[in-house]
């Protein structure tokens, strides 16, 4: 279970997060949707600690992922992220992509990262790419190795920020394909998406970010379909 | 001008000459294997350093690239020796390639570590990755390939700059040549001579350089 509190989070004089509250349990696929600026990526990059906080708690799993004490780079092997520049290691072949995590952090032989490497390069449909770079895979494609190296980790958790934006239209299928594709085996997802078709689809919650707040939570059909907020009503009729 | 060219003594010693080019490829390469570690360092301490560290790495660079490279070892042999503190002849060029060297090095792999987009170490780090195996496995391997060719270019340098040695008693390449010229006084042959093992050197530098990248660089 993931759980934040009042978490509060500046950049100098930008005050971007106001008391975010948010739990996700296990097995959930949360979307979260809102403006451009209003903070989504800031909350993502925070709950793995790519940002440091100013005030509130995070916790995973019970453990707080902003104390002092916290083994961070242990932690962080709980929480898969896909970016949505997807971040392919360009000097490195897909199999090695994926490979290198597990033998440098998980510790685990060649053979074992090798191994799990193909496995999960098969799960995301490229098991005939395994020994392509980067630079002669599409946007897609690249964006799937992303995410089967973040999965290579074994987290519980799946982060996504905006994960098709930055692909081509008729790329963007194949990645939700993959990402529909880990929700029904049961992964724990936090998506933040413009894609408002995944979220109402796919995701058991659908949170409303406005202005540094969650502005409205709950599950797809109340968000989509009876909006309780005003300004959820407004950011909805704006993005269909 | 009636100067007599006499080839003959030059190549009696040949073979000698011959070795003292190894031990120029030597110095050269060690020079440089040190000075990259060395200015990776200093990139990383210029960028990120605290204000201390950060001085160190600028006053560093600057000194090596502002002023000669021959004061830069006559430093590491008069000045330390002031202080009591004598090298051999093999360490004071050794030092004073890896100065200047380093100092080169850092301001390329500063711009190398800077080209590189911020969400390469993100992405690493997401994965679990320390910033030190973030830094080895994922940056500098990419930055090694951007800076690849001006690395090359200090490669040559060094190996050219190494000739300063003969001036603090070092027999690489340039040493050995003046001690048998000196002895013969054919100044023009041996030195003639020398000119074209340099060159020699130098080319070998570039076409394994060139098949190196071939080698590594398969993206
Ligand atoms: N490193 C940073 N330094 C300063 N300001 C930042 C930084 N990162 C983000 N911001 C600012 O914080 C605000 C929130 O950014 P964030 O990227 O979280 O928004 P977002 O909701 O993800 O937007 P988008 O939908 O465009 O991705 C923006 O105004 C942004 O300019
Ligand atoms: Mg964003």
């Amino acid at each position: 279970m993931i759980e934040v509190s009042e978490l509060h989070k500046r950049f100098k004089d930008l005050h971007v997060l106001k008391g975010i509250n948010l739990v996700v349990e296990k097995g959930v696929v949360l979307s979260i949707v809102g403006a451009s600026g209003s903070g989504k990526s800031t909350l993502l990059y925070c709950i793995n600690a790519l940002e440091a906080i100013d005030s509130g708690t995070i916790t995973v799993d019970g453990e707080d992922v902003h104390a002092k004490g916290t083994d961070i780079n242990r932690l962080r092997r709980k929480l898969g992220m896909v970016f949505q520049q997807w971040n392919s290691f360009p000097h490195l072949t897909a199999l090695e992509n994926v490979a290198l995590s597990p033998r440098i952090v998980r510790k685990l032989s060649r053979a074992e990262s090798r191994d799990i490497a193909a496995k999960q390069l098969e799960h995301v449909g490229l098991g005939d790419k395994l020994n392509s770079y980067p630079s002669a895979l599409s946007g897609g494609q690249q964006q799937r190795l992303a995410i089967a190296r973040a999965l290579a980790m074994e987290p519980s958790y799946m982060l996504f920020d905006e994960a098709t934006s930055a692909l081509d239209p008729e790329l963007v299928g194949e990645v939700l394909d993959t990402m529909r594709l880990l929700a029904e085996e049961g992964m724990t997802m936090i998506c933040v998406t413009h894609e408002m078709g995944f979220a109402r689809d796919v995701s058991d919650r659908v949170a409303y970010v406005h202005d540094g707040t969650i502005e409205e939570i709950g599950p797809p059909e109340q968000i989509f379909g009876d909006p309780q907020s005003d300004n959820t009503r407004r950011f909805l009729a704006k993005v269909r | 001008m009636d100067y007599n060219f006499h080839w003959r003594p030059v190549f009696r010693d040949l073979p000698d000459l011959v070795e003292a080019g190894f031990v120029t490829l030597q110095v050269a390469v060690l020079s440089m294997l040190i000075g990259m570690a060395c200015g990776i360092v200093l990139a990383i301490m210029r960028m990120h350093g605290s204000a201390p560290l950060r001085w160190v790495a600028v006053s560093w660079i600057e000194l090596a690239r502002n002023t000669p490279a021959l004061f830069q070892l006559f430093f590491f042999g008069f000045g330390l020796g002031a202080f009591g503190l004598h090298l051999s002849p093999f360490l004071i060029v050794l030092c004073g390639l890896t100065f200047n060297n380093a100092g080169y090095l850092a301001e390329n792999f500063r711009g190398g570590f800077q080209a590189i987009p911020e969400t390469q170490m993100r992405a690493a780090r997401s994965l679990g990755m320390t910033a030190a195996q973030a830094y080895i496995r994922i940056i500098i391997p990419q930055v090694l390939r951007l800076v690849y060719h001006p690395m090359t270019n200090q490669m040559v340098w060094a190996v050219l700059m190494s000739s300063l040695g003969m001036l603090v008693g070092f027999r690489e390449l340039s040493g050995e040549t003046q001690f048998f010229a000196s002895r013969t006084f054919r100044i023009f042959e041996y030195f003639a001579v020398t000119a074209v093992i340099y060159y020699v050197i130098v080319k070998f530098i570039l076409g394994s350089s060139r098949l190196l990248a071939f080698r590594l660089f398969r993206y």
